[in-house]
């Protein structure tokens, strides 16, 4: 039974953890399935981050935390699209631009407004997501009713009800909402005529062009889409998995993000399950910080560092052949 | 007189400071197909665009039906139902056939009404027209003759009443070209207005009604096909009598210069592309390998030149010559006095973005006459290039220029030239004037045949049957890594050799 409540609570924690990578993987795979390469999600979390949790430390409202995040990350979104679509930039250069922009400012400003040494002050109350409980599952309330702590609760609990209560239950409104953008983002991609256009736009602008459907119009509303959802990964951060914003608090999870996207061949549903893989990971390396190995024990930093090596050994020998979208990474030119 | 479907008046455009058309005006009348022609660079494809809304003309007008109608973009040509078909494709490769028609024409968000309305109405196209094409098989999945109906499909869906078709046949076979006339000879009946441009003189006189030539810029003329001569269209063109025949004495074929024995070459993904070929080339003599592309041709020059590793055996001289490892690249072939001008000169030989005289040295530039000590003797290399570029007519002449700001013509002749003037025992010529004009082929192929009136061996390889025809003293057929049969030209034809070239064996033949 405890390997099992363990196994529960690293799948619940792999949960909350895949969550923010899960959301930057779509807001990544709108932009790159239309040709629009961007490096600049980590940057767009972090910018999301701290703008939603000085909002929300300053307003008391969560809500309006998450508005001011994906405000932010629109903002720099637009700088993308301005410089890779208008101006035919490169987008490389662009997002490495944005990923630096994001990490100078958010400190900058935190330590202008806060002087907390470049954190905001902690959430509490209103200015977090609260979990959603759903009905009969064990909860904080439980615990109060009965005087028992909820992990007592929960062992005492049969199996179902545990993964009811542990995994399904419990999470941030956030998380949902990511994990129905998995079906959503699906359905907008194959089922719908934007969904169609966007694909044809990452694999040979011209068809469009020449279909007398604008590039640009497309692009900048994948771009849009793109910075949207990393506003909500970036609050989601801040505000609902941990509780106020830290110096590089993203930390590098844009850029698992983008190895899940390659990983996942620019597919949603396997972009679920690959963003599920690296939560796991960083889960395990949560969980089991130190490994005793008969005498031999594993440092914490080498756990820590776990999903990162992890990450490089899966793309370099795991992924096959990815084929990105054709038209991936290049300014769209008029030619004759 | 019937209202012209599309009637340009005093169209002029200008990119800085070419003057890319200059006041054409042309009326096409509906239900006819209409040809442009004229060299690369003699503004076809600009005024086209012009047509549908990819550039604005800097003055002028465009009426369609009579109505003066302004196009600023794409979306607007295809509402004033006109329809292109470019040189390039603008396909999707990974989607379907369905969902490339259907881009941009969806009827509402969601997909799946308007791909079944789609597929209903193809289904009407397809037999209104006998233009059958598989609507659910991937662009990938089918050849590029398929995906030009594609393309014509996506105008007639778009209800297109005038369809333009950009260099229509550059990537067909004989037999998909004349395939494609015959779809445009139906539209035609159905009473749609075709304009095709290209630089091909006999489809225009084969396939067209009227004819208008353009040359730098300007529309020098409007005929009636039936009227003219592809001697007249050729010199209207190039504003010069042009010998469309190459003027050659009959070959002295010598000794033989290259023996190739038992030939085989596998490509990097393990599959047999030359099947055991036997050739001989003799010095004075030019053999044409046709066939249809993707047929070992290529490959087989590859291993000539020392681009791939081969089986079996090749002399060269009767000395034998290694087919891997050392002494088979490149640098050994030019040592082996082996000249190549390979098949695609923008991606095997030049580099695009290096100047005229770096590139006439490539493969050559350790020759001790371009050395100076330790380092490359620039001047002297500078002073080889003019001398090329002087003899064969390199336009503009100017050695600075890097190698993609000449016209491909201009390309070619710097490749040939370098080749050429190394005076190879053996020369490799791989498509010598694919995408080039018709002024730049008449120099490319008197060049070709005075190297063979020297007594060298040349081995030709193009898909274009008239070129085999003009240039070969012996025609060899390849099919599937195969030689079918060799052929002497004057003892042919190109039905014959058409049949060859899908495969069909001497004796059915």
């Amino acid at each position: 039974m405890d390997i099992f409540v363990t196994l529960i609570q690293v799948l619940d924690s792999t949960i909350r953890l895949a969550t923010p990578l899960l959301l930057a993987c779509l807001a990544g795979l709108y932009s790159e399935r239309a040709g629009i390469f961007d490096i600049g999600l980590e940057g767009k979390m972090l910018m999301a981050a701290f703008f939603s949790a000085a909002v929300a430390a300053v307003t008391g409202s969560v809500w309006l935390g998450l508005l001011a995040g994906i405000a932010s990350s629109l903002v720099l979104s637009g700088l993308h699209g301005l410089a890779s679509i208008t101006f035919r930039g490169n987008q490389l250069i662009s997002g490495v631009a944005i990923n630096f922009l994001a990490s100078g400012l958010t400190v900058l400003i935190a330590q202008s407004w806060f002087k907390q040494g470049g954190r905001t002050p902690s959430l509490f109350g209103g200015g977090r997501f609260e979990s959603a409980e759903f009905p009969y599952a064990i909860g904080p309330e439980d615990a109060e009713l009965t005087g028992q702590p909820v992990s007592e609760l929960m062992s005492d609990a049969n199996s179902i009800h545990m993964v009811y209560s542990e995994l399904l239950s419990g999470h941030s409104i956030l998380v949902y909402v990511a994990f129905l953008m998995v079906p959503l983002t699906w359905w907008v991609l194959f089922r719908t005529r934007f969904g169609l256009r966007l694909r044809a736009v990452g694999e040979n602008p011209a068809a469009v062009d020449t279909a007398g459907v604008s590039v640009v119009g497309l692009r900048f509303a994948a771009v849009a889409i793109c910075g949207v959802l990393c506003g909500i990964a970036g609050a989601y951060l801040a505000t609902a998995l941990q509780a106020g914003f830290v110096k590089e608090m993203t930390a590098g999870r844009g850029f698992i993000a983008l190895a899940a996207l390659i990983f996942a061949k620019w597919r949603p549903w396997h972009a679920m399950w690959a963003c599920l893989l690296f939560g796991l990971l960083q889960a395990i390396a949560l969980r089991f910080q130190n490994i005793d190995l008969g005498g031999v024990v594993i440092p914490v930093q080498a756990m820590d560092a776990l999903p990162y090596i992890l990450t490089v050994v899966i793309l370099a020998g795991f992924v096959g052949k990815a084929v990105p979208p054709r038209a991936g990474g290049e300014p769209y030119v008029k030619e004759r | 007189m019937t209202v012209p479907a599309i009637e340009l008046k005093g169209i002029s455009k200008a990119f800085g400071p070419v003057q890319a058309n200059k006041d054409i005006s042309i009326s096409v009348a509906p239900g006819t197909i209409h040809g442009i022609i004229g060299e690369n660079g003699a503004g076809k494809s600009t005024l086209m665009s012009i047509l549908y809304g990819f550039y604005k003309a800097d003055k002028g007008e465009i009426c369609i039906n009579g109505t003066k109608t302004d196009i600023p973009d794409s979306q607007a040509a295809i509402a004033a139902g006109i329809g292109m078909v470019f040189q390039h494709f603008k396909l999707v490769e990974n989607f379907t056939v369905l969902e490339n028609i259907v881009l941009g024409a969806e009827d509402g968000g969601l997909l799946a009404p308007s791909l079944s309305k789609a597929r209903k109405e193809l289904k009407e196209l397809e037999e209104e027209y006998e233009l059958f094409v598989d609507p659910d098989k991937r662009i990938d999945e089918i050849g590029v003759g398929m995906q030009q109906r594609v393309e014509i499909l996506k105008a007639l869906y778009r209800q297109a009443e005038i369809l333009i078709l950009d260099e229509p046949t550059g990537v067909l076979t004989p037999a998909e070209a004349d395939q494609l006339f015959r779809i445009l000879d139906r539209l035609r009946a159905e009473g749609k207005t075709i304009i095709v441009i290209t630089h091909k003189l006999r489809e225009i006189i084969e396939n067209t009604d009227t004819v208008s030539v353009m040359r730098r810029g300007q529309m020098t003329a409007t005929v009636k096909t039936a009227e003219t001569s592809p001697e007249e269209l050729a010199e209207l063109m190039v504003g010069r009598k042009v010998l469309l025949q190459v003027d050659k004495v009959s070959a002295k074929p010598g000794k033989p210069i290259l023996e190739v024995e038992n030939l085989r070459v596998f490509d990097q993904a393990g599959v047999e592309r030359v099947k055991g070929i036997d050739l001989t080339v003799r010095a004075g003599e030019i053999v044409g390998i046709a066939g249809v592309a993707g047929n070992g041709q290529s490959e087989l020059l590859e291993v000539l030149g020392g681009m791939r590793p081969g089986q079996g055996s090749i002399k060269l001289n009767g000395e034998p010559l290694a087919l891997s490892g050392h002494g088979s690249d490149g640098q050994a072939r030019r040592a082996q006095h082996i000249a190549h001008v390979p098949e695609d000169r923008q991606r095997e030989g030049l580099i695009m973005d290096f100047h005229a005289w770096e590139n006439v040295a490539f493969g050559y530039h350790r020759d001790p006459a371009y050395q100076r000590g330790l380092f490359m003797d620039n001047a002297a290399l500078r002073a080889d290039t003019e001398r090329k570029i002087e003899k064969f007519d390199v336009r503009p002449p100017n050695g600075w220029l890097t190698a993609k700001s000449f016209s491909g013509g201009n390309q070619q002749k710097i490749v040939v030239a370098r080749e050429i003037e190394r005076n190879p025992d053996l020369l490799l010529v791989g498509q010598p004037t694919r995408g080039v004009d018709i002024g730049a082929i008449e120099f490319i192929h008197k060049q070709i045949v005075a190297l063979r009136d020297q007594g060298k061996a040349i081995l030709l390889v193009s898909v274009e049957l008239e070129e085999i025809f003009s240039l070969s003293d012996r025609i060899a057929v390849m099919f599937d890594g195969h030689i079918m049969g060799e052929r002497l030209p004057h003892e042919t034809d190109e039905k014959e050799l058409g049949l060859l070239m899908a495969g069909v064996a001497e004796e059915a033949a």
